[in-house]
This record gives C-alpha cells, sequence and structure tokens, in this order.
C-alpha cells in the first residue's frame, strides 16, 4: 500500500506507474490544514479522470475532526475502493462511516456496499477494541497498525528491531486473522535505510502481515522481494499438493513426503505459498506437478 | 447563479499545479481570464476555456481570474477552480 500525499498534482497522476498493490491518497497527515479542502477537490478529481491499474482509497482525516465528513462528502461521489479511518479507536466510528457511505452510494447510484474500509489501529485503546473494529461493518478488509503514533503512546522510542511494537502487531494480527481480514503493517520512513526497511519487511512477515505500507515508491520492490516466495517454496509447495492429490486419488487417509507426515495445515500454507507466488507472476497454475 | 463574495486563491507554482487567484466583477460582467502559461500557444485556449466552463458549473458568470500554470492536467485545473470558488463563497 503506497501512501501519496492528497494535495500533489504530479503525485496523483503518476501514483499508478510504480506497481503498488494499492494507493492511498492521504488527506490526513500528508496535508497543512488551510490546504484540506485543495486536497479533497484535487483527489476527488484525480479519481473522476484517472483509471489507475490497482485499488486506490483515500484516508480521510478522523470522523471527529472539522474535516472528517467534508471529506467523505468530497470523495466519496468520486466512488474510491475504499476509505481508510487513521486512528481508529471503536467500532461506532466503524458504523457511523459505514452509515455515510452507504447514504453516499445510495445518492450517486454506486452499488450497495462496494466501497470496502480500513482503520489503522494507532493507540491502546484502538488495539483493545481492534477485533470489534473489524467486525463492525461487512466493508471493513483490512486493519493496519500506525506506528509512529503507537509507539509516542507508548511513551518510548522506535528501535531498530522493533520490539517496542511486536507486542501490538502480534495482537494486531490475532485480531485481524479472527475477524478474517486483511492486515497491514506501518510505513518505514527512513527510505535511505533499506537494510532495516528489509529486516522489517520480513519480521512482519514471520509474524503473519498481509503487506505493508510505503511511503516511496522504492520500497514497493523491496516488498515483494521479501514477500515472493522463494523457488525452494514453491517447489516444496508443489511437491506437498501433489502428494496431497495422490493421497486422495488413492483415498489414503495418511499422506506423506519424504517420509515426513503432511497434515491440513501443511496444504494449507503449501496452498498460500502458490496464491502468493501466482500474484507476484513467479507461479501459474498449469505448472503444477 | 453563484455572486463571489470576496477574492480568492488555490493552487501553486509548482511544476504540473496551476495557481487560480479569483476576484468578483461587477454583475453582468462576465468572466476575463488573465493566463500565464509556459504552453500557451499550444493549450492557452484549450485552459481558457476550462476554467471558464468549471466556473459555470459552479454557476458564476462574473468574475477576473488570474492563472499562472505549470503544466497542470485537466483535473488539476477543475480542481484549483473549484477550491477558490469554494473560498470565494465562504
Amino acid at each position: 500500500m503506497m501512501f501519496a500525499p492528497g494535495n500533489n498534482p504530479a503525485m496523483l497522476q503518476n501514483a499508478g506507474i510504480y506497481g503498488a498493490d494499492s494507493i492511498i491518497f492521504d488527506l490526513e497527515d500528508a496535508v497543512s490544514i488551510p490546504e484540506k479542502d485543495a486536497a479533497r477537490h484535487l483527489v476527488a478529481s484525480a479519481l473522476k479522470h484517472f483509471k489507475y491499474p490497482c485499488e486506490v482509497g483515500v484516508r480521510i482525516n478522523h470522523i471527529s475532526t472539522p474535516w472528517g465528513r467534508d471529506d467523505l462528502e468530497c470523495v466519496l461521489a468520486s466512488k474510491p475502493d475504499f476509505i481508510r479511518l487513521p486512528k481508529g479507536e471503536t467500532a461506532d466510528e466503524i458504523k457511523l462511516i459505514d452509515e455515510i457511505i452507504s447514504e453516499a452510494e445510495e445518492k450517486h447510484g454506486f452499488a450497495a456496499g462496494s466501497i470496502q474500509m480500513m482503520t489503522a489501529v494507532e493507540s491502546p485503546k484502538g488495539l483493545r477494541n481492534a477485533y470489534e473494529m473489524a467486525t463492525a461493518s461487512p466493508r471493513m478488509m483490512a486493519l493496519a497498525i500506525g506506528g509512529e503514533d503507537f509507539v509516542t503512546s507508548l511513551k518510548t522510542t522506535k528501535t531498530k528491531g522493533g520490539r517496542e511494537l511486536f507486542t501490538a502487531r502480534s495482537m494486531l494480527v490475532f485480531a485481524a486473522r479472527e475477524a478474517g481480514v486483511d492486515v497491514i503493517d506501518s510505513v518505514f520512513s527512513d527510505i535511505r535505510d533499506e537494510e532495516t526497511f528489509i529486516e522489517e519487511v520480513k519480521l512482519i512477515k514471520e509474524l503473519g502481515f498481509d503487506g505493508k505500507s510505503v511511503v516511496n515508491p522504492r520500497q514497493i520492490n523491496l516488498v515483494y522481494q521479501v514477500y515472493t516466495p522463494t523457488d525452494k517454496e514453491i517447489e516444496y509447495a508443489q511437491k506437498v499438493l501433489a502428494a496431497y492429490r495422490e493421497a486422495l486419488e488413492r483415498k489414503s487417509g495418511v499422506i506423506s513426503l519424504n517420509g515426513k507426515m503432511i497434515d491440513a495445515p501443511m496444504i494449507t500454507r503449501a496452498e498460500r505459498v502458490l496464491a502468493y507466488a501466482a500474484a507476484v507472476g513467479a507461479y501459474r497454475k498449469e505448472e503444477a506437478l | 447563479m453563484s455572486r463571489l463574495l470576496k477574492s480568492a486563491q488555490a493552487g501553486t507554482v509548482e511544476s504540473t499545479d496551476i495557481l487560480i487567484m479569483l476576484a468578483p466583477a461587477d454583475p453582468g460582467a462576465g468572466i476575463t481570464v488573465e493566463l500565464i502559461s509556459p504552453t500557451m500557444q499550444q493549450y492557452g485556449e484549450h485552459i481558457k476555456n476550462l476554467i471558464i466552463k468549471t466556473l459555470a458549473s459552479y454557476g458564476v458568470q462574473d468574475a477576473v481570474v488570474h492563472a499562472n500554470e505549470k503544466g497542470a492536467l485537466d483535473y488539476t485545473i477543475e480542481a484549483r477552480i473549484r477550491t477558490a470558488v469554494m473560498r470565494a463563497l465562504s
């Protein structure tokens, strides 16, 4: 998920060319208070004029601020794929935005439920209510963690290894998995420090995150590098699934590969590896063993 | 019809943007557009027409517009006019 500042015409018109899976036009932190109106007008206009090659969302200002409702009213008319709420803390906020989106869909003749939602969790209260927020609306597609604000609310600082966020990240993954939505990690703002960025992407992949937010196009390929399964992983997944199919044909309840028992979770993981590989073009289904 | 209440501006002189300065004009005066653009010969008329058309879509019939264009696409010009109109009406 790549952020682009909402009041920058060059970045809005070029945002689709870098290969991100998802773009978020930012009306919140990247826009100064006097330019909030200009940014929402520009984002709404860009959404109307351009057909982007990926899903496009808008990060609005929080619904409790003087700008949140105006952001929604303006950009929903241009039908973004999703709305991202910053600093989500309660299910009531999600329900309120859901209602506003429903009204806009009806007003503008969009299919009911066609605009999705996600929220960033940036405080302990938000983390405690993460599952309730993720299940507060059928529009909810993902939870994200806003690392900078979260670290600040903990009264600590960011470390290279991310120890301070380990518990919060893990708890957010639990909430998202229980709710059945995706979970996206925070941005890493030092774009020159690729080594630490890659280490962080490896960490969040291991924790179970589905992806990472990025602030610069240079970071997109680095995320792909980490998330693309290796040839070895793809080959092993293919072998697991081939052994599973063979056992099904033999009507055998016991599946083994190279003397090691294969059980249901391993099959699920193998399917996920191939799905990831297919999503990034590293594998085609007809290549199945 | 919308009558502008005050002068307002929107946009910047950054590359790919346009700075719009909008001022009220007497009723019946129409819309006057003064445009500065590096692509005046190729797109000058198009930009002026787009500015007038966008102002008309908000019901503005009388206004003086100073526009300093720096390679803005249509979507930017429309958005900056919208912002300037909303600011001039508030």
